[in-house]
């Protein structure tokens, strides 16, 4: 295997995590290592802290003031090769450049009140693009990176709400694509879609890892097996077990992920 | 039993407030028609409002009241829009969590003063107020228009506060997970989403000033005389006839219920919009 294959974007550090009004922790001493172009998966019953991991890796947090944070999360810095603490960024600019690298996609589609292009080229303009043909150009791509070109070039100009459930999901993720983030989170994509839509994602998340690092929280069993290459089993706070995802879905090598895989609690 | 005759009840009071709607149109209608007869649409242009010696008959014009009011209306919401907009920001984006409940509570206590306290208000202490500061008499169109503002202030805030903190947290998150600054997201997200509860607030205090008496009475100036400038004092069509119902006779009543007219039919136009756009906003 290349040495390429290992290559960590991202690496959480004993991390703890600390709501506002909470006395226990609810991430305790989490480690694990996100790696480039690979798809990473956290499964785990619900309210075992999947999507508060998840939404440490952009501080989304910290929009609501009060979240506590112990430990570190490095995060590559392309430039240098250097990992950076991104629980460091203290400024706003500093986490909105965060935000930037580090896109995340709902559970719920949310299209902004806008037409399906402006909703594209939002972020793009947000970060300073102005350019009209550029702005066209990066758009477009981002579409068709979401697999929804066809659906949508002919009604640029219409109200993104119009478009049907899964469709508006793959805007959401043209959106997030569209300004080429190296890491995108994803908080169970898929779990308000029908099958069809659901595939249809699934295929594009697998597309995706050629230029991004892709970290998924589903609580679906087989999706995870389908889509991950690494798979991070989290139980009440705790991560359990990280590994490759054949061998978790294997051969894991602690008895209590064995038993949430073959479905006897969860 | 108990449903049905709740039911014909409620069938009865939604019917009976149709009718009280065409009913007072009617009356109205009815009453200015000697008005209308005399004068037609050059009541909306006339000036003079003068009864003869004999009190018989007269010229009677809505031009002078009708100005005062578009006027007096135009400043309160001039000034009103922008800072109850930005209270119902400060209060659903940008405040603490502890200081939202109190000001909250506060906000609402104030849009339900009595208006008379904030005439007498006006007239004692804050009139004196613009004559120091800006010139005039004190009382006067922006002495009424400014406390009309004050008015209108927290009923507006509090329904534009109400309308955006119906935008989803999913929403603005996503809006955040793009690099999107707090300015931004207010702009691009909340205040978009929200746009129909924002129009519908700005209407129906639009409505509330145009037809506010009792404040407007006590600062406007009550004298039947075209502003030349912006602190001069006139007359508004509430005020007018709440001034003159009482000695008025014959033509001159029914001057004063075609006025009425006018502004009924202005008032319903405006509600109506507003009503549109909240049903438009929850479909
Ligand atoms: N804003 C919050 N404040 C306090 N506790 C929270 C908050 N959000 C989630 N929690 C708690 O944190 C735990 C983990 O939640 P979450 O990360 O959403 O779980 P998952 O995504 O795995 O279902 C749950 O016990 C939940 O009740
Ligand atoms: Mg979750």
């Amino acid at each position: 295997m290349e040495k390429q294959d290992f290559k960590a974007v991202m690496e959480v550090k004993d991390l703890f995590f600390t709501y506002p009004g909470v006395s226990e922790p609810t991430l305790k001493k989490n480690n694990l290592t996100i790696y480039k172009n690979k798809i990473t998966a956290l499964i785990g019953p619900s309210g075992c802290g999947k999507s508060t991991l998840l939404r440490a890796m952009n501080r989304i947090h910290d929009l609501y003031p009060g979240c506590e944070y112990k430990g570190k999360i490095d995060f590559l810095n392309p430039q240098s090769g250097k990992m950076e603490n991104l629980l460091e960024l203290r400024k706003e600019n500093e986490l909105i450049g965060l935000r930037q690298r580090v896109g995340m996609i709902f559970q719920r589609p949310t299209p902004f009140p806008m037409s399906i292009y402006d909703n594209v080229a939002y972020g793009l303009k947000l970060s300073g693009l102005k350019n009209k043909s550029e702005l066209d150009g990066r758009v477009e791509k981002a579409l068709k990176d979401a697999a929804i070109w066809k659906e949508a070039k002919d009604r640029l100009k219409d109200s993104a709400l119009g478009l049907s459930g899964g469709q508006q999901q793959r805007l959401c993720i043209a959106r997030s694509v569209a300004l080429k983030p190296e890491v995108l989170l994803f908080d169970e994509p898929t779990s308000a879609l029908d099958p069809i839509s659901t595939s249809a994602i699934e295929e594009l998340i697998t597309e995706l890892k050629k230029d991004i690092t892709v970290v998924i929280v589903t609580h679906n069993m087989q999706q995870a097996s389908r889509l991950s290459d690494y798979t991070t089993f989290m139980y009440l706070g705790d991560i359990i077990e990280f590994n490759k995802t054949e061998k978790i879905f294997v051969n894991p090598s602690v008895k209590l992920t064995e038993e949430y895989i073959t479905g006897r609690f969860g | 039993m108990g449903a049905n005759l709740f039911r014909n009840l409620s069938f009865f009071s939604a019917t009976l407030s149709f009718f009280l709607l065409v009913g007072i149109f009617a009356v109205l209608f009815t009453y200015a028609q000697q008005s209308m007869q005399e004068f037609g649409f050059d009541f909306l242009l006339t000036e003079e409002w003068e009864a003869d010696e004999d009190d018989e008959g007269g010229i009677f014009g809505g031009y002078i009241p009708i100005i005062g009011t578009l006027l007096s209306t135009l400043i309160a919401m001039t000034i009103a829009t922008p800072l109850a907009m930005g209270i119902a920001i400060f209060l659903t984006e940008i405040a603490h969590d502890k200081i939202v409940k109190p000001f909250s509570i506060a906000i609402e206590l104030l849009a339900a003063i009595p208006s008379i306290i904030y005439g007498m208000w006006g007239l004692f202490y804050f009139a004196p107020i613009v004559q120091l500061t800006i010139g005039g008499n004190g009382v006067g169109l922006l002495t009424a228009g400014i406390v009309l503002a004050i008015m209108v202030i927290p009923y507006m805030a509090a329904i534009t506060r109400d309308s955006m903190n119906t935008t989803p947290d999913v929403l603005k998150e996503s809006a955040y997970a793009m690099g999107a600054t707090k300015f931004e997201v207010i702009k691009d997200v909340v205040m978009p989403y929200s746009k129909g509860g924002i129009i519908g607030s700005i209407i129906l205090s639009l409505g509330r000033a145009l037809g506010e008496t009792m404040a407007v009475a006590f600062l406007i100036g009550s004298i039947m005389s075209i502003p030349k400038s912006i602190t001069d004092p006139t007359t508004s069509i509430p005020v007018l006839l709440a001034n003159n119902f009482a000695e008025a006779q014959d033509l001159e009543i029914s001057s004063m219920y075609y006025l009425a007219l006018i502004l009924f039919v202005v008032s319903f136009a405006i509600i109506s919009v507003a009503k549109f756009y909240f049903l438009g906003r929850n479909k």
